[in-house]
């Protein structure tokens, strides 16, 4: 290695604000939403009822959930991105999250009269709603990873996990547009399976897709 | 050099980096080239291959030191890199070195059609010629035989076999190569 190169390199420092990597992180969620957004609304558009839906309590339940384990994830692709950053802390809060959100849903069931119970759990799509959700977080996958192979993540597996639940996290609120479905139950079981299976196939995809 | 004394001098160097400073930044890949070229050095027996690492590390902590956290240790961070990059050597070097084995493997596996046909164009090479030297050399030059044995075989002597094994394979090699011989 030549003393050439390292003045070459050298000469290229330029300042770097500490917040580079959230900015940039920042930037590629609302692409990778909005691009999750452009599939879901010819595919499989909006709810109806939206603007009604707005006025109900379980509208607000979807946003605040996935938004808040979007940003959970958020700090996981964060910390992950960097040489020996762990994901103890934002797996901490997506176990809160699902906890809380299960402890809503059980509370709902005990209210509601025992023949609510099925309509509550499983809705009308339940096996679908995962599958929609992992298949609208592929494209936010995509650009999380463009962006973290050009950052510096040391455990491939765990980066591609937190990639995979950004992704899902991401696309369960964009497709809380779609969904018309106000069990609080069905929120916390089929929701967070979706959110899982992206994260799973994330952590499969990031063991190869991450290298640098 | 403790490892304190490492991370009391270079991170405030890649803090300074970090605020645009040039000077602290060639201080500090100097310093760092030096780490790394003791760090591979120990950890591989091929001087080349430890070259290329450091080069290779040096870039990417050029390329990637927007994923340094200031309220965490520079030399963690460092070394990190570092490691990972020598894993990734260790990956892709053992793909290499599997290569020359799967060369082996293919040249071993029975190809059958292949050998069949093989076996057919040997028949019928062998038709050409008068029973005895043809039967003579199957044994001996296919199957492996010793001349005494096959040559009892066909009650010929030893050298009288050997005579027409010699006689025959001249015959082929005139037939096949055209008589240009």
């Amino acid at each position: 290695m030549s003393d050439d190169l390292l003045d070459r390199l050298s000469a290229e420092a330029a300042p770097v604000p500490p917040s580079r990597l959230a900015m940039l992180l920042a930037g590629i969620l609302v692409i990778g939403a909005v691009i999750a957004a452009i599939v879901m609304i010819p595919w499989l558009g909006l709810r109806p009822d939206l603007m009604a839906a707005t006025g109900t309590m379980i509208f607000w339940w979807k946003f605040a959930y996935t938004a808040l384990f979007t940003a959970a994830a958020f700090i996981g692709v964060e910390r992950m991105s960097r040489p020996g950053g762990s994901i103890r802390l934002p797996i901490t809060l997506v176990f809160a999250l699902v906890a809380f959100a299960g402890v809503l849903g059980i509370i709902q069931l005990l209210m509601m009269p025992p023949e609510m119970a099925r309509p509550l759990v499983m809705g009308s799509t339940a096996l679908l709603c995962p599958f929609y959700i992992a298949a609208l977080s592929i494209p936010v996958y995509a650009v999380t990873i463009l962006l973290m192979r050009r950052l510096a993540p040391t455990n491939l597996a765990l980066a591609g996990f937190a990639a995979g639940l950004l992704a899902g996290a991401a696309a369960s609120w964009v497709y809380a547009f779609h969904c018309d479905e106000s069990g609080m139950p069905f929120l916390a079981i089929w929701y967070t399976t979706g959110i899982l299976i992206s994260a799973v196939g994330g952590a499969i995809v990031g063991r190869w897709a991450l290298r640098w | 050099m403790t490892p304190t004394d490492n991370e009391a001098r270079l991170k405030p160097l890649m803090l300074a980096t970090l605020a645009g400073d040039q000077r602290a930044y060639r201080a500090l890949l100097g310093e760092l080239r030096a780490h790394l070229n003791r760090y591979y050095a120990r950890r591989l027996n091929n001087p080349a291959a430890a070259d290329d690492l450091v080069q290779e590390t040096l870039m990417a902590i050029h390329t990637r030191r927007l994923t340094y956290d200031p309220t965490q240790p520079f030399t963690a961070w460092f070394h990190a890199i570092a490691r990972y990059k020598l894993i990734d050597h260790f990956r892709r070097s053992k793909l290499r070195a599997t290569l020359p084995l799967e060369d082996d493997a293919a040249i071993f596996a029975g190809d059958d059609a292949g050998d069949a046909t093989a076996r057919m164009d040997i028949d019928t090479v062998l038709s050409t010629l008068p029973d005895r030297p043809a039967a003579l050399i199957r044994e001996v030059k296919i199957e492996g035989a010793s001349i005494a044995e096959a040559a009892s075989r066909v009650g010929m002597s030893e050298t009288a076999a050997k005579v027409a094994i010699h006689r025959g394979l001249k015959a082929l090699a005139a037939r096949f190569t055209g008589g240009a011989k």
